[in-house]
């Protein structure tokens, strides 16, 4: 299988690779790991006139963390998260790198790039939208910062514009008394998931929960932030039936097909057990168990 | 384009079209075909090459990505004319029945030992998750890879 012909620009600046879709964003894709856009190049789904190769950009593969957020650059491969120590501020993040795809294609994929490409099967986003992360989104005319909510549209669509980058993904650290969690079922290696569940915690000096996160992977037509079942926790002392309501919410509020992967009513089941099993998880971590 | 890639620490200068695929690039112009096109789809990791160190998956990856870098391929592994300790590990193991994943499976072993040279059964499964092999039930490709990292090892030390 082979891709339509197109041009292909590889700047070695920010400044070069903005001006390029300052100038003609709406023919230009962005390439940084590919393992995503390669694929659809080559079935023909993705013709993108030009290619714009961001991989010999210096500086855009920082994994940094400042005070309480974790700042992830464009050229953050799934791997380095997975090999990070600076990634385990964030124990969302960090669970669910080593569930990428498989552990080839994760030396090349990007966070950044999955966020930007938004497959609605994609598990990133579950992560990013149980915790609340913003994205940074930069143009030859400034940067904005976008919260994970209005930069999801649809799929395959999200609020970045043609002239603009994603040059950083900025997600809070979790704090001492919080924790998170990625569960995931796939049938093999490297499959989109059967399931997935995202969830965060953050936990008050009394031991209250002060914020939770829960959003699903491959259980609706886009992964899905399930609000009602986060605010059913927050205030509330956690416990195994407070954590069981949960997931009775969750599996209530997907809508998951009938397919190869199983049943609706089977995915279902298991979008009530990953969720009260990832925050019972996610509690262990928030009340010092180990990382 | 032109693009210039050094393969098996010989440098080619090409000029090639930009929806070239690194996979056709290694087999078709520089004629080395112990990089295999399996499935094509970036699932079963047959076409994998070493990317300045790092496996990648060539059948998703076009040549003007490499332009600048160093590849090894598993023409690449032998040193000095004589089989490396992960070649002659699948060698002695039997790592292999009909070989056409273990040019990658080797590369990918290798790679794994010089980050890790003590990995575990379950560490050395993980590594080749993105490797199928259809024959073997990987038993014997683990029992290799196990091998190589013990002989690996025992060269350092000696």
């Amino acid at each position: 299988m082979y891709p339509g012909k197109f041009d292909y620009l590889a700047p070695e600046t920010l400044d070069e690779a903005l001006s390029v879709l300052a100038e003609k964003g709406d023919e230009v894709k962005v390439l940084a790991g590919g393992q995503s856009l390669i694929p659809m190049m080559k079935l023909r789904l993705a013709q993108p006139p030009t290619l714009l190769d961001i991989n010999r950009i210096p500086d855009l593969d920082g994994l940094n963390r400042t005070n309480g957020t974790l700042h992830i650059g464009s050229l953050v491969r799934h791997n380095d998260v997975v090999k990070s120590d600076t990634a385990k501020a964030n124990h969302t993040v960090a669970s669910a790198a080593p569930w990428i795809a498989d552990p080839i294609v994760r030396n090349l994929g990007t966070v950044a790039g999955s966020l930007a490409h938004h497959d609605p099967e994609g598990d990133w986003a579950s992560v990013m939208l149980a915790c609340g992360a913003e994205l940074v989104l930069t143009s030859s005319t400034g940067q904005r910062v976008v919260d994970i909510n209005d930069f999801l549209v649809d799929m395959f669509t999200t609020s970045c514009q043609p002239n603009e980058l994603v040059t950083e993904v900025r997600v809070a650290a979790h704090s001492a008394s919080g924790g998170g969690n990625y569960q995931k079922l796939e049938r093999k290696v490297g499959d989109y998931a059967t399931v997935g569940v995202a969830t965060s915690l953050e936990l008050d000096h009394g031991g209250v929960i002060s914020s939770a996160g829960i959003a699903l992977t491959s259980v609706y037509t886009h992964n899905l932030k399930v609000i009602e079942a986060e605010n059913a926790l927050v205030g509330q002392t956690p416990s195994d039936e407070l954590f069981a309501e949960a997931g009775r919410i969750a599996a209530q509020a997907c809508n998951p097909d009938s397919d190869s992967r199983g049943s609706a009513t089977y995915k279902r089941h298991i979008v009530h057990v990953f969720t009260r099993r990832g925050l019972a998880r996610s509690l262990e971590i928030a009340q010092g168990g180990q990382s | 384009m032109n693009i210039t890639v050094t393969v098996n620490g010989t440098e080619h200068t090409a000029d090639v079209e930009p929806r070239l695929l690194l996979v056709d690039f290694i087999r078709t112009n520089l004629g080395l075909t112990g990089t295999h096109i399996g499935c094509d789809t970036t699932s079963c990791g047959v076409c994998t090459v070493r990317l300045d160190g790092t496996p990648v998956k060539t059948c998703t990856m076009f040549a003007v990505q490499a332009n600048g870098r160093s590849i090894t391929t598993v023409e690449g592994l032998k040193q000095n004319g004589e089989l490396s300790a992960m070649q002659q590990a699948f060698r002695e193991h039997h790592g292999l029945q009909c070989g056409f994943c273990t040019p990658a499976m080797m590369l990918v072993g290798t790679a794994l030992i010089e980050e890790n040279p003590n990995p575990s059964e379950d560490e050395i499964r993980w590594a080749i998750s993105g490797n199928l092999c259809r024959c073997t039930g990987y038993m014997n490709i683990v029992k290799s890879i196990e091998a190589a990292a013990e002989a690996t090892r025992e060269g350092a030390s000696s």
